[in-house]
């Protein structure tokens, strides 16, 4: 273990090697629209990273990350869509001034729980806060009652099953089915021409970084060493003097906040939000992705969540009957035969030897952390 | 909300809707009863449960098919036949996915959700493939359609009363070869201990088999009674799966009597909410009190406490 | 027959002790106190509730009736980690440890700071937390071991570096249970010996069947029988009651 609190030395070349694909290679080789998609990909990178470390180090897997994506995105399309209904804009109307769905429903004022959204940094800190705080309140009624695993699970799956209905049954506040459309401009500037989704791409990216340093840090504070003791062994922590439903809750909170912070991202590079990113069938998809990077695996996550949503959109563009099949059956052949994923192909197979080529003289860089060959492994394109 | 109605005419609403619910409620109760044999049972998370239902429904809808076309003499009865080939069909498809996948993952709950998940998409692809993305319909046989007056404001449907009594018979069924016959002893002991079932002569692979394939198939059962509240497309196995984990773990996962009370009180409560508004909100809001409960008390409504 | 004033002195007061699962008692109105520097030995049959009754004072069971009181306060109104927290070590039947880290990490893991959640954030690896994992770790006969996964140890160094982990905690009590099982001859003497060394300044609570071990550690010994005391005092005053030959020495 070196004492760089972030990253090891192959840790930073693989994040160097991210850094390098996102920054440089894909924005000069693909056009605004593909660049576009990456953007959008990329969103649900941010609630895999989360899931690295609430499932793969936690051992707590949430089947509801959508209800915390679309909590995020929904802060941020509120925001926007009140910018994009000022009363110029919506004169038409039959009460110019509010968002078109509310007045297609025969809503005369705006809710006054959309009035703070005419505030950037009261969006902002809600984009933040709100899933947060109830990722606490879930996670604090379910882990200080010890219920885990599965029944976690079910019930994290039937909160995201609550939230989609609730958002397509009233659709007078939130747009229903269709969701929040026709998302225009962020504080006057224009979020639609190619000029802005380059820039919106690259602070995309910037967050990413800095939710991956985060990650990083939690990962290799004593924390997270705890996480992977805890699910092992959970009674052997809390007699080493730990609230285990401490650390779970904030385990599930850290990556809620991380798939809030991504909803918020898809609303600003996508431009509209709806309930079909917060439901079960989302939120079973992006488990999957991050079981395909590698579950223990940050940057894997991030490959991971690339890879499948290209071969999704290669695939449902030429053979959509096939994308199922290949869906369905990547999930089963992750789990039977790759627990580990890509990083842990990366781990097992590709790194030994590129570190038998580089290093004959010095045996192993670092013996600190005992995931290292399959967590420090960033999967190559 | 009830200010508009007298005494009289809740009473009769309830009556009603009461009613109007046994088939969401045998639905319930079959699917569950799968899920516990599965889940409670076995321990494993079986995602295309819903999946394993909607063949039972295809399978109902083809032999309605065959009946009409072939021996239109005897539609009356095709449903029985109907029922034990979705049983069949289900069970044996059960059986061949516990071999194929299942077996590979009994250390690994949280992996079963996952790969089932997998198996439910390529099920629903495969039912878009063969059956094409529209949803069909069953015809019912005459007798079913009827309803019987109880009294001037009460009238209950033939066909919900029927399927009500076959899902009593299947879990008296299912009761007694869990609890009372030789072979659920065998389930049980597998179960708690798989080595020394092992070691004491049980076949575990064989007991694992056919315990998934009773599971699936009683999902299929379920199918066919879904046929008569619902029409049947590739994704509709899908929106029942949440509901039927929630009415398992609700009336907790080893309990048989609670998955029964589990899925009369969340479609009894669902039903009548529909009355009084949207089928959406009537979701949300019984989904929101069994999660609000399941939250305090998480061991379900039915467990017992014993010594770990 | 709960006593009306508790005596300072003990360390350990355990009265009316009672817990029962569906109706069945596994342990049943059970009182004995534990001194200062006491190392107690409980023994007893099968199913006599030994391991039951650590699970009652370190918190994992909790109790039906009774009262735990553990330097003045009550152990069954707290949750486990803040008994952990109040001096109270346990260790477990079957070697627990972390497989998936180093031995390093598992003592780190256990070294009394930084247990909040914001505490573990910023906890950093300095000089103190290396030299009493390295003074602790050659104690538990692991010195040269420290950067080798847990999962790698045989069974007998994976009973001591539980014991180590309870070490660097530095507990008031500390209970082992069934601490030599399944070691080999030459690795009881030296746990004997290991234990000899680490009791200074506490009180050790000890479950366990080899009644050599017992002989060489033992202060007092409590023998349980169905959840209820069947006898107490010295080894030599136990081994020679007809009760105790009876249930238990007897076979």
């Amino acid at each position: 273990m070196t004492d760089n609190r972030f990253f090891n030395r192959s840790e930073l070349i693989g994040i160097l090697m991210l850094a390098v694909l996102l920054v440089v290679v894909l924005p000069l080789t693909l056009d605004v629209f593909r660049l576009n998609l990456v953007a959008k990909y990329l969103t649900y990178a941010f609630v895999a990273l989360g899931l690295v470390i609430c499932w793969g180090y936690g051992g707590i897997l949430s089947l509801g990350q959508g209800v915390f994506f679309g909590l995020g995105g929904y802060c941020m399309a509120m925001f926007l869509k009140l910018e994009a209904s000022s009363v110029e804009n919506t004169k038409i109307q039959s009460t110019p001034g509010i968002p078109d769905f509310m007045d297609w429903n025969q809503i005369t004022a705006l809710p006054f729980f959309w009035k703070p959204f005419n505030s950037l940094t009261f969006t902002i800190a809600a984009i933040i806060l709100v899933p947060g705080i109830f990722a606490l309140i879930i996670g604090t009624a379910m882990f200080k009652r010890r219920v885990g695993g599965t029944y976690f699970a079910i019930i994290t799956q039937a909160v995201a099953a609550i939230l989609t209905i609730l958002i397509v049954g009233q659709q007078g506040y939130t747009g229903g089915i269709n969701g929040m459309t026709d998302l225009r401009t962020l504080k006057g500037w224009d979020i639609r021409p190619d000029h802005a989704k380059i820039v919106l791409y690259f602070f995309e990216v910037g967050c990413l970084f800095v939710c991956i340093m985060i990650a990083q840090f939690v990962r290799h504070s004593k924390l997270g060493r705890i996480l992977v003791a805890m699910r092992e062994k959970e009674d052997r922590v809390r007699f080493s003097g730990y609230s285990v439903a401490n650390f779970k809750i904030f385990a599930f909170c850290i990556a809620a906040v991380f798939a809030a912070i991504g909803g918020a991202m898809f609303a600003l590079n996508v431009g509209f939000m709806s309930p079909s990113f917060v439901g079960i069938v989302p939120s079973i998809e992006m488990v999957i992705y991050t079981a395909v990077g590698g579950r223990l695996s940050i940057l894997g996550a991030i490959y991971g969540t690339l890879l499948v949503n290209f071969a999704k959109t290669g695939l449902s563009e030429s053979f959509p009957e096939l994308w199922l099949f290949g869906l369905g059956g990547l999930f089963i052949a992750v789990v039977l035969a790759f627990p580990n994923g890509l990083a842990g192909i990366w781990g097992d197979y590709v790194q030994p030897r590129i570190d038998r080529l580089i290093s004959s003289r010095k045996s192993k860089p670092d013996g600190g952390w005992t995931d290292s060959s399959v967590a420090d492994g960033a999967p190559a394109e | 909300m009830f200010g508009d109605y007298s005494i009289g005419d809740l009473g009769s609403i309830f009556v009603m809707q009461g009613f109007a619910g046994l088939i969401l409620f045998s639905v319930y109760v079959l699917m569950a009863l799968g899920l516990a044999i599965i889940f409670g049972q076995m321990g494993v998370i079986n995602m295309a449960h819903g999946e394993f239902m909607i063949l039972g429904a295809y399978v109902t809808w083809m032999t309605s098919n065959l009946f009409q076309a072939y021996l239109p003499g005897l539609f009356a009865g095709y449903f029985f036949l109907a029922m034990i080939l979705a049983f069949v069909a289900s069970g044996a498809l059960g059986m061949l996915v516990e071999w194929v996948l299942i077996r590979h993952l009994y250390k690994r709950p949280l992996d079963t959700l996952l790969a089932t998940w997998g198996l439910s998409l390529m099920l629903q692809q495969a039912y878009r493939s063969v059956f094409g993305a529209r949803e069909v319909g069953v015809e019912l046989p005459q007798w079913m359609l009827g309803s019987l007056q109880v009294t001037s404001s009460i009238e209950v449907p033939i066909n919900g009363v029927f399927v009500m009594c076959l899902t009593v018979l299947i879990t008296i069924g299912v009761a007694y070869v869990m609890y009372k016959s030789r072979w659920g002893r065998q389930v049980r002991a597998v179960v708690q201990n798989r080595i020394m079932a092992g070691a004491v002569g049980i076949n575990t692979e064989k007991v694992d088999r056919y315990t998934f394939g009773l599971g699936c198939g009683i999902a299929g059962v379920a199918g066919s009674a879904f046929t008569m509240i619902g029409s049947t497309g590739p994704t509709s196995g899908q929106l029942y799966i949440v509901d039927t984990f929630l009415v398992v773990v609700f009336g907790g996962a080893a309990s048989l009597l609670g998955t029964i009370a589990s899925a009369f009180s969340i479609s009894q409560t669902q039903s009548t909410l529909e009355f009084f508004m949207s089928g959406s909100m009537a979701k949300v809001l019984t989904l929101l009190a069994v999660v609000g409960i399941l939250m305090l008390r998480p061991q379900g409504l039915f467990a017992l406490k014993v010594r770990k | 027959m709960l006593i009306g004033h508790q005596p300072k002195d003990f360390r350990l007061a355990v009265s009316g002790l009672t817990v029962s699962f569906d109706g069945f008692k596994a342990v049943n109105d059970l009182s004995f106190y534990v001194d200062e520097n006491e190392i107690r030995v409980i023994i007893g049959p099968n199913g006599a509730g030994k391991t039951t009754v650590l699970d009652l004072i370190c918190g994992k069971t909790k109790a039906t009736s009774g009262s735990i009181q553990f330097r003045s306060q009550e152990l069954t109104r707290m949750k486990e980690n803040e008994i952990v927290k109040a001096g109270v070590g346990r260790k477990f039947q079957n070697p627990s440890i972390y497989d998936d880290l180093t031995v390093f990490e598992n003592l780190e893991i256990s070294y009394p700071r930084g247990r909040s959640v914001f505490g573990a954030l910023t906890f950093t690896r300095d000089a103190a937390v290396r030299d009493r994992v390295h003074e602790v770790a050659e104690m538990i006969f692991l010195k040269d071991r420290l950067n080798v996964n847990a999962d790698l140890l045989s069974h007998g160094q994976k009973q001591w570096l539980e014991i180590g982990m309870l070490l660097i905690q530095d507990p008031d009590l500390l209970m082992l249970d069934e601490p030599v099982a399944g070691m080999s001859v030459s690795e009881r003497a030296k746990t004997a010996e290991l234990l000899n060394r680490i009791i200074k300044n506490r009180s050790v609570l000890v479950i366990e069947h080899d009644m050599k071990f017992v002989e060489d550690i033992a202060h007092k010994v409590t023998v349980l029988h169905q959840g209820q005391i069947l006898s107490e005092g010295t080894m030599e005053k136990v081994k020679n009651d007809p009760k105790v030959i009876e249930v238990y020495l007897g076979h």
